[in-house]
């Protein structure tokens, strides 16, 4: 079967098998590897891409599914040569080891962010109107994404630091 | 090639007389960029033309035999290519350093979830399902799947002195059981391998940890020649042990491929990595210690009992670290072995500390109690002079420092009980130590003009390998690190240690020590001075009154290789990385959650070749210390040992709410002269010895009851404060 997705900012039609997952799309059909697979059952975080904005689990979504949607993927966010604010924290801070969860990590962090910003209260919030960027919203907010070298308090130092860059 | 460097005598510290100033400072990783935009290439990123997919068949049964493969069952499905089943696949990976083919065990079924068979397709749904539909049928056998059930080989004690006497005659004794449940490595990354055949020769990408033993393995496995082989493992994501060895993902893939004349990848599903991959063996662990009435010991043994299957070699080195830490009058430890049909065991991070660490300084700590004593106070005073099995002097030893320098930092000596609504507060400590070790390396650094190359198989699994040697070669040749490029993973590189034991560092950085040693001589001869005379710095070298840029003295390429090995210093004298954690956690009186705080590792594990990388191992392991401490088992069904808990959402790895902010790392200066030529000792697995014990004994100090059967759950923690009252 046939669907049309914009990745990106690109448009693709993929030719796929009804069983695709959004992740295996990503990473099979259109090469974008640096989406990962962790588990391929919505429990470690590592497939995080935003869907028309909002940050899913890839491995939980089916291609079929997604016809006329926007995906934007960590090569979406910036390249070795350019990356964004969040990206280079995550070097500066050392806010990964192995690597291979920081793709998630950093799409789930872009994304918590901006819910943040747009007052989307969590769990842990004190305020519900205005939570704020506190570790323990961090913590609450990320605990989606697994890291197994554990370099959780480093992620956390990164995302503060880049969330001050950009204000 | 030059001779093999031996590690006879203390070396002299050239890193500290070196001029580039960039050794043991933070610098970034060079492959952060790669990392952190998604284009790092880990196995399963890699395109291949034409690559089939393989899925692995597991068995359903627990032992027994594969009596038929109906073939016939998945024919029809659309995509299905071939069902593989092969002599020289593989039952599950290969033990650490095994350097031979891991059991073939031909159509024999060993444990239930064990790899039967590879099913190919051309696409990766097609034989996933293909996989779950293939009729099997089996004839099947009895076999023990509990430890008290299998059948116990009983080890020889490790011992000094006469234990029992000094025990029985002891004036404070206490004597405790503690139970662990298996654990899984669980990295990120689930084992992947791409294999294709030109002609006779196969070349394999692969998440592996040893490529120079992995390589041994595969030809073994496929009764080939290591000449025949070659293993890419340049981004591995993560290990902890688990990527030590072949997998038999890779050596389907490898024996798939060459029967269907294309490539074939193979990526191991998360539950059949729990499955089939080597897991930490349960434990069920004796504690006996005898002590004077004013906190002398005089008495320690830790007996342990593990499992594994029958034939694995490796048994979990439980009281390893119990066996140097204190001194005692007598001292006596011993193993017991149960063989068990369930998933092989073999290394976890840390093996032995991770686990032993938990019981025994759980035990410390409460003697501590039972004397009324402060639990620094007595780690303090039984600190002993020589190794107290064997007598061999400790290389350099800071245990006392690290201990009296993190109660210090964390403020131990105001401790007290605080409550805080439904929550009670109090804080923990306990000794950490790992022991040392060199392993034999190579490495090559060519040098042309102002720009060098470090090659080696060595690997990078999150550890900070691609930084560390770029650090060694810029230190030593005077370069910027920027300057300098890592090519790791290849097995035509020269063949290194791998990442294991925590003794990568030493070995392939002490090779590629060697190999920059060896440039700094052929330059100083091109500049026409003494070795000794020689500086090097920001891409210039100065001697005998000259200085002149590299780029000008070095314009043909040099190069140098260098090997090492453990020698004579490994007799000697006994290297191990010492520290103290401390952690301050709060109890929920009726739901019996525990919340760490926050956390302390003082540590000392001689130099430290870069600090930021260092740091987040070391953060690293004290998270999984938590882990070990509050949540992670691994559940196998007491009637047929399948693995219940086979997903991460079942297995219970630390998240990011799981840990505090505040987890502070401390590294005490230190040189290793007995240890290696960069004065170093191992990182990845210290920071969890001791870790998760720290966290189980600021909970018996927060509320007066200790866990015996960890992880200390909220179920148990309920059952304890319940039982006090």
């Amino acid at each position: 079967m046939k669907t049309t997705l914009t990745v990106n900012g690109e448009a693709h039609e993929v030719t796929h098998d009804p069983r695709r997952s959004l992740l295996d799309t990503l990473r099979d059909d259109l090469r974008l590897t640096g989406t990962k697979k962790g588990c391929d059952h919505g429990q470690c975080g590592a497939c995080t891409v935003l869907l028309n904005g909002e940050r899913v689990n890839s491995c939980l979504c089916l291609t079929a599914m997604h016809d006329g949607d926007e995906v934007t993927t960590i090569e979406g966010i910036g390249s070795p040569e350019r990356l964004s604010a969040l990206q280079k924290a995550f070097v500066e801070k050392d806010g990964y080891q192995c690597g291979f969860c920081t793709p998630g990590q950093i799409m789930s962090a872009t994304a918590m962010l901006r819910e943040i910003s747009e007052g989307a209260p969590s769990y842990v919030s004190d305020d519900l109107e205005v939570p704020k960027l506190t570790d323990t919203e961090m913590a609450e907010r990320m605990s989606g994404n697994l890291c197994r070298c554990s370099a959780y308090p480093l992620i956390r130092e990164a995302i503060a630091m880049a969330s001050e860059v950009s204000q | 090639m030059k001779d093999t460097f031996t590690m006879d005598c203390p070396q002299p510290r050239l890193l500290d007389e070196t001029h580039q100033g960039v050794i043991g400072t933070g610098m970034d990783r060079p492959d952060g960029p790669q990392k952190v935009s998604g284009t790092a290439p880990y196995t399963a990123d890699n395109p291949t033309e034409g690559v089939a997919h393989g899925a692995l068949v597991r068995a359903t049964v627990t032992r027994g035999r594969v009596a038929g493969i109906d073939r016939a069952s998945i024919a029809n499905l659309p995509g299905v290519i071939d069902v593989i089943t092969d002599p020289r696949m593989t039952r599950n990976p290969a033990q650490g350093m095994a350097g031979e083919a891991p059991v073939q065990p031909g159509d024999a079924v060993h444990y239930h979830g064990q790899p039967i068979a590879l099913v190919v397709a051309e696409t990766f749904e097609a034989a996933r399902d293909a996989a779950q539909r293939l009729k099997v049928t089996y004839t099947t056998e009895n076999a023990a799947v509990t430890p008290e059930n299998g059948e116990h080989e009983v080890g020889e004690p490790d011992a000094a002195g006469d234990f029992q006497r000094a025990f029985d005659s002891a004036e404070v004794q206490l004597d405790r059981e503690y139970t662990t449940p298996s654990q899984v490595s669980a990295a990120m990354e689930p084992h992947a391998a791409i294999a294709e055949w030109k002609g006779n020769e196969v070349t394999l990408r692969a998440a592996q940890q040893m490529v120079r033993f992995n390589k041994a393995e595969l030809a073994d496995t496929l009764g080939i020649d290591e000449s025949q082989v070659r293993i890419l493992s340049p981004f591995v994501g993560g290990g902890f042990g688990s990527k030590l060895g072949l997998g038999p993902e890779a050596a389907a893939a490898c024996i798939a491929s060459q029967k269907l004349g294309r490539p074939v990848r193979v990526v191991m599903p998360r539950q059949t990595v729990f499955d089939c991959v080597l897991r930490r063996s349960e434990t069920k662990q004796r504690v006996r210690l005898g002590a004077t009435k004013d906190g002398r010991l005089t008495a320690i043994s830790h007996d342990d009992q593990v499992s594994n299957l029958d034939g694995e070699g490796f048994a979990e080195p439980t009281s390893q670290a119990s066996q140097f830490l204190y001194g005692a009058d007598g001292l006596s430890f011993t193993q017991t072995v149960a063989r068990i049909a369930a998933t092989p065991a073999g290394s976890v991070r840390a093996p032995g500390e991770a686990v032993g660490m938990l019981a025994f300084e759980s035990a410390v700590d409460e003697l501590a109690q039972e004397l009324g004593m402060d639990p620094l106070e007595l780690r303090l005073k039984n600190i002993p002079a020589t190794h107290p099995l064997d007598g061999r002097p400790y290389s350099v030893r800071r245990l006392a420092d690290c201990l009296t320098g993190g109660a210090e930092r964390f403020g131990w000596k105001d401790r007290a009980v605080k409550r805080e609504g439904d929550w009670l507060v109090g804080m923990g400590m306990a000794s950490a130590a790992r022991s040392n070790m060199l392993v034999k390396s190579a490495a090559r650094v060519r040098l042309t003009g102002d720009r060098a190359v470090v090659e080696t198989d060595m690997t990078d699994i999150g550890t900070g390998t691609y930084a560390i040697l770029a650090q060694i070669t810029a230190e030593m040749l005077g370069l910027p690190p920027a300057q300098v490029e890592v090519r790791l993973g290849d097995s035509d590189l020269p063949g290194a240690s791998g990442s294991g034991g925590s003794f990568g560092a030493n070995s392939a950085g002490s090779a590629t020590f060697l190999a920059a040693k060896d440039l700094r001589g052929q330059i100083a001869e091109r500049l026409g001075c003494a070795v000794d005379d020689l500086t090097l710095q920001d891409g210039r070298a100065r001697g005998a009154n000259r200085e002149v840029a590299l780029s000008e003295l070095v314009e043909a390429e040099l190069t140098a290789e260098a090997t090492i090995e453990a020698g004579e210093t490994a007799e000697t004298h006994f290297s191990s990385g010492f520290g103290a954690h401390f952690a301050e956690v709060a109890v929920n009186e009726w739901t019996g959650e525990v919340r760490v705080r926050r956390m302390l590792g003082v540590m000392a594990m001689g130099r430290i070749l870069n600090e930021k990388t260092a740091r987040s191992q070391a953060i690293g392991g004290m998270v999984w210390g938590i882990g070990g401490a509050l949540t992670e088992e691994m559940v196998n069904d007491s009637r047929d040992g399948h693995v219940v808990t086979r997903d991460l959402a079942n297995y219970h790895v630390a998240a990011h709410a799981d840990v505090p902010r505040d987890m502070q790392v401390v590294f005490l200066e230190e040189r290793d002269d007995w240890a290696n030529p960069i004065q170093t000792k191992g990182i990845g697995e210290l920071g969890i010895s001791g870790a998760g014990a720290a966290v189980l004994n600021a909970i018996a100090h927060a509320t007066g009851v200790r866990i015996y059967d960890f992880p200390a759950t909220p179920d148990k923690v309920i059952a304890a404060l319940e039982a006090k009252g």
